[in-house]
């Protein structure tokens, strides 16, 4: 295969989309490199799904550009199928068809040798834990079951470069843990990876992630370095009856840009220094204990996407 | 203990069961959930979470075993048990060609409310839901967090004591999962019992109690502290490893 020798997979340059007038994508760029685990975050309508759809060629840009192994997914799809695995966020699996059917029909459709077939099959079937259903149809699965089996489907025959749409939804935690298993060792072999995600412990396991909102990336950094990004002041409270804390906030005029429990505390994200001070004097010590705390991954996101 | 004259309890199971030909989907399950708390179902894919909320909820017949809902029979009450709770299902059964009051109005129309009652009670429901501004957009063109939020108020405007959520925060980014969360803490505040699975870890830390089920069976039942100390784990993540994957 002329694979052109590069070692960016994925390049992307000013790359914009609109629908009727809206625009979708604005001006984004990024570039994946060969055995890379790229992660896409951002909240719903960020642009994630249309910025993988443009990759594979199922839209078209309005303007800039984009490569798949240097070849344009329009005017070379042929190459960019070959080369490439994608699973849609809504996925379709055959329904009256067994779990060891679909599995099949995939491999048949990318022509998969059946040397490898079997060996391929039953490392999916371990990973899923889904063996023991191999003859149910796919229509009678659970949530989770049918997303698993979507993933065994795509990972089937084995593509250079991998597009993931956030894969994981409604997969169980153990399951979830043994795909990532699955992504490191493709990664280990040389291919490239791009998936969306809403958990931030998968975008913590990536080797870059992209944050996007409104159709812009407006960071891409290696995933410890996110938490520099936030803006503001992340402050935690902990004490007994955390309701009452934050009902006593709320009456003196105190208004953060986020709050959210925890199972024993209370975060909220506040502009400045002043409020910090304001919410210490309204709370006092006696009842609670007010203290800063140092934001994740997704402390940096939520307080992101509410400055809007 | 006389289950069904317990006016404390909610939802409570007694060796609940349901078979699909030869296969056990739920295999005799024990529970109570007290009336006001958040309940969390969890479970590895598969393990029955689903076809067991479809039972509680009056829409799936037991195959052995008996579900009390609000003090009613599933076996024998199923009718009522259907009013009195508000169910939000694994994919969220929107109208996608409604718009987002059209489907309000269906839902009051299913749940036995007056089309005037359902006007009321839409427009303070639209307000804490955040959907003023999209109640003439059709659902299909909301964000998939809105729709979700619209799927809660479809499922709370006959005002329901019982709320079965069923993965209501799949997909859903990190800043609306907290927003969510938020509006259950205040439906449970107001009284109701939240009944919800998920397979996120951090939002198992916010209910009261949980449960894991794998195989059709519960195998883990209490509260998040008292679990991580019972498996001796620091995380529920760590829990659910060693309940689930051994
Ligand atoms: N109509 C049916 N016929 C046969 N088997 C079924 C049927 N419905 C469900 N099952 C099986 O029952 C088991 C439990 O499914 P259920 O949907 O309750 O799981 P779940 O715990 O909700 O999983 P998930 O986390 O993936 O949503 C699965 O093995 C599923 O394939
Ligand atoms: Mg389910």
């Amino acid at each position: 295969m002329n694979i052109s020798n590069t070692d960016i997979v994925l390049s992307v340059a000013r790359l914009c989309k609109y629908y009727d007038g809206i625009k979708a994508l604005d001006s984004v760029s990024l570039q994946v490199s060969r055995g890379e685990l790229f992660g896409l975050i951002g909240p719903d309508s960020a642009g994630k799904t249309t910025l993988m759809r443009l990759a594979l060629g199922l839209i078209k840009a309005d303007s800039g550009d984009i490569r798949i192994f240097g070849f344009d997914p329009q005017r070379q799809a042929m190459r960019v199928k070959e080369l490439t695995g994608y699973i849609s966020q809504r996925f379709s699996l055959y329904p009256d068809l067994s779990i060891a059917e679909n599995l099949r029909f995939f491999a048949e459709l990318y022509l998969v040798p059946a040397s490898l077939r079997r060996q391929r099959e039953e490392e999916l079937m371990q990973f899923s834990r889904l063996s023991p259903f191999r003859q149910r149809r796919a229509g009678q699965l659970s949530g989770g079951m049918k997303q698993k089996l979507a993933l065994c489907c795509t990972l089937i025959h084995t593509p250079q470069l991998i597009i993931l749409d956030e894969p994981t939804t409604g997969v169980d935690p153990v399951s979830r843990r043994e795909f990532w298993d699955i992504l490191h060792k493709l990664k280990s072999d040389g291919i490239s990876i791009l998936i969306s995600t809403p958990y931030m412990d998968e975008a913590q396991q990536c080797d870059r992630v992209a944050l996007m909102h409104s159709g812009k990336i407006f960071a891409d950094a290696k995933p410890d370095q996110l938490p520099a990004l936030f803006q503001g002041i992340l402050l935690e409270i902990t004490g007994a009856d955390l309701l009452a804390a934050r009902k006593q906030l709320t009456a003196s005029g105190i208004s953060p840009r986020q709050i959210h429990y925890l199972s024993d505390r209370l975060r909220l994200i506040i502009p400045s220094k002043d409020e910090e001070e304001q919410v210490k004097s309204i709370l006092g010590t006696d009842k609670w204990s007010v203290r800063l705390a140092v934001p994740s991954i997704e402390d940096t996101f939520v307080e992101r996407i509410s400055r809007g | 203990m006389d289950i069904t004259t317990d006016n404390n309890l909610a939802v409570s199971a007694n060796q609940l069961t349901k078979h699909f030909g030869s296969f056990t989907a739920v295999d005799r399950i024990n529970l109570n959930v007290r009336n006001g708390e958040i309940f969390g179902f969890l479970g590895a894919n598969g393990a029955g979470k689903t076809t067991a909320i479809r039972m509680f909820c009056g829409l799936l017949k037991p195959t052995s075993g008996e579900a009390w809902v609000d003090g009613l029979s599933v076996n024998t009450d199923s009718e009522r048990v259907k009013q009195r709770i508000g169910y939000m299902s694994q994919r969220f059964s929107l109208y996608e060609d409604l718009t987002v009051m059209e489907n309000l109005t269906f839902f009051g129309g299913v749940y036995g409310l007056k089309r005037h009652q359902t006007d009321e009670r839409a427009e303070p429901l639209l307000e804490r839901l955040e959907l003023k501004a999209w109640r003439r957009r059709l659902t299909r063109d909301l964000p998939l967090g809105f729709k979700q939020r619209l799927a809660l108020g479809c499922a709370t405007l006959h005002n329901p004591r019982i709320l079965f959520l069923d993965e209501p925060t799949g997909g859903v980014d990190p800043a609306a999962r907290r927003e969510f969360w938020d509006l259950i803490y205040s439906l449970a505040e107001a009284g109701s019992t939240v009944f919800v699975t998920t397979h996120y870890m951090d939002e198992a830390e916010y209910c009261h109690r949980i449960s894991i089920m794998k195989d059709g069976a519960i195998v883990a039942l209490d509260s998040p502290s008292a679990l991580k100390s019972k498996f001796n784990r620091n995380s529920l993540q760590e829990v659910f490893f060693k309940a689930v994957a051994g």
